[in-house]
């Protein structure tokens, strides 16, 4: 196998196509876990980061990559774990955060927007409601890189992915 | 000493107590006085083995004896395990684990923000990592104490037990050695000792916040950073490491 049909942005489609675990409507591409694709003659090394150090999806997102590429037939797939720069809610876009309030989670503010040495509850909206009348529960929800909170509107507990 | 092995020793101390601390936190589970604690700890028990793993993996790339992240966290006896001594102490009541949560968090939130700039790469980038996830253990910590210090009497006599039992294990953090002086002036680690005036400005906010009364320092003890540890270490390592123990090289 020689990978000489292919290209890095073919390869990128092709890999844009895979959802995360946790949240399948939005992509790895889309949460900004794929950072990059090395591409040889013989090799194909994809640069991948880690959203929590110790995020269980991680190897189940490995795996689904290199069995796509397999699939592809590129030769000698291979999955690196990059740690700087590293992941940040910062790199969703506007559509993506919207496809997250379509889903049920509320979307990450900014990280400007939080003082961390004196964090705030910042408020959230409703993702069914819009409500922004909603109270934590808790900073740490089905996932680590949720919070759980509830409307006091509509009385909907919800999801929010929090700013990292 | 080289900076070799100083770097090694080094790595060994931070990833030692997240492999720890984690072990501690983890035993919450299906434990939490509620359903969203039982979810909350169990959720920075895995920020905290993420972070040993990356620290133990480098850590035996450093040694470059063929030592995998496993291999250390298995087949290391108490003696080599270089954790403070407070990561390593039972888990107590929530307010126990609470008052151990707001400690090393606080004084993570600290570390790790110095290490964001260690002139080495790897180290930087495992701090840039885990200052975002601290932010949150510290945040929760912090939210507990005024809820608990501030709560009923029963909740409070019980936050502050545990705050002046654990106060005598809070120096640890911020020894220094010939280990941690070469690599501080080598610019990969930080100065431990610089973070302790600041560490102790924050607790005393959130411990007035909450009703709390400061202890004094009287007997500080340490030990852990330097193999010497507490009768503790034995039991959590014979549960943690019996696998690999009773079947040498298992897989999944």
């Amino acid at each position: 196998m020689v990978n000489t049909t292919w290209n890095r942005a073919d390869i990128l489609s092709l890999l844009s196509e895979i959802k995360d675990p946790e949240i399948p409507v939005v992509s790895i591409e889309e949460m900004g876990m794929l950072r990059d694709v090395i591409l040889s003659e013989n090799n194909c090394e994809v640069l991948l980061t880690p959203t929590y150090t110790g995020c269980p999806a991680m190897g189940i997102i490995e795996q689904d990559i290199l069995s796509a590429l397999n699939k592809a037939g590129i030769a000698n797939p291979k999955v690196t774990m990059i740690l700087a720069p590293a992941w940040t809610t910062d790199w969703m876009s506007e559509s993506t955060k919207e496809k997250l309030v379509q889903f049920g989670i509320a979307a990450p503010v900014h990280s400007s927007c939080i003082n961390w040495l004196s964090p705030k509850n910042v408020s959230v909206s409703c993702p069914k409601c819009a409500s922004t009348n909603t109270q934590i529960v808790s900073l740490f929800g089905s996932t680590a890189c949720k919070s759980l909170h509830t409307c006091k509107d509509c009385q909907e507990p919800f999801d929010n992915f929090k700013c990292h | 000493m080289t900076k070799k092995e100083a770097l090694y020793t080094y790595l060994l101390r931070l990833g030692d107590n997240a492999l720890i601390q984690s072990h501690r936190l983890s035993e919450w589970c299906s434990k939490g006085p509620i359903l969203e604690e039982d979810l909350a700890l169990t959720n920075i028990a895995l920020d905290y083995i993420g972070r040993a793993q990356n620290l133990l993996h480098y850590a035996g790339t450093v040694e470059a004896r063929g030592s995998s992240a496993d291999d250390l966290a298995y087949r290391r006896p108490e003696q080599a395990y270089l954790n403070n001594l407070i990561a390593e102490l039972p888990k107590g009541d929530f307010a126990f684990t609470i008052a151990k949560q707001l400690f090393i968090a606080t004084f993570e939130m600290l570390l790790y923000t110095e290490l964001c700039h260690s002139k080495d790469e790897t180290i930087a980038g495992i701090a840039g990592k885990a200052i975002k996830e601290v932010r949150y253990h510290w945040t929760h910590a912090r939210d507990w104490c005024y809820r608990l210090g501030k709560g009923t009497i029963l909740s409070n006599v019980k936050l502050q037990n545990a705050i002046n039992d654990l106060w005598m294990y809070t120096k640890e953090h911020f020894e220094m050695d010939a280990t941690e002086n070469l690599l501080f002036s080598e610019g990969i680690a930080c100065d431990n000792q610089a973070l302790q005036a600041k560490w102790t400005g924050m607790i005393k906010e959130i411990l007035a916040a909450s009703n709390i009364v400061v202890p004094e320092n009287t007997y500080m003890q340490t030990g852990g950073r330097n193999g010497v540890h507490t009768e503790y270490i034995g039991h959590i390592l014979s549960e943690m490491q019996y696998l690999q123990r009773a079947y040498p090289d298992a897989t999944w």
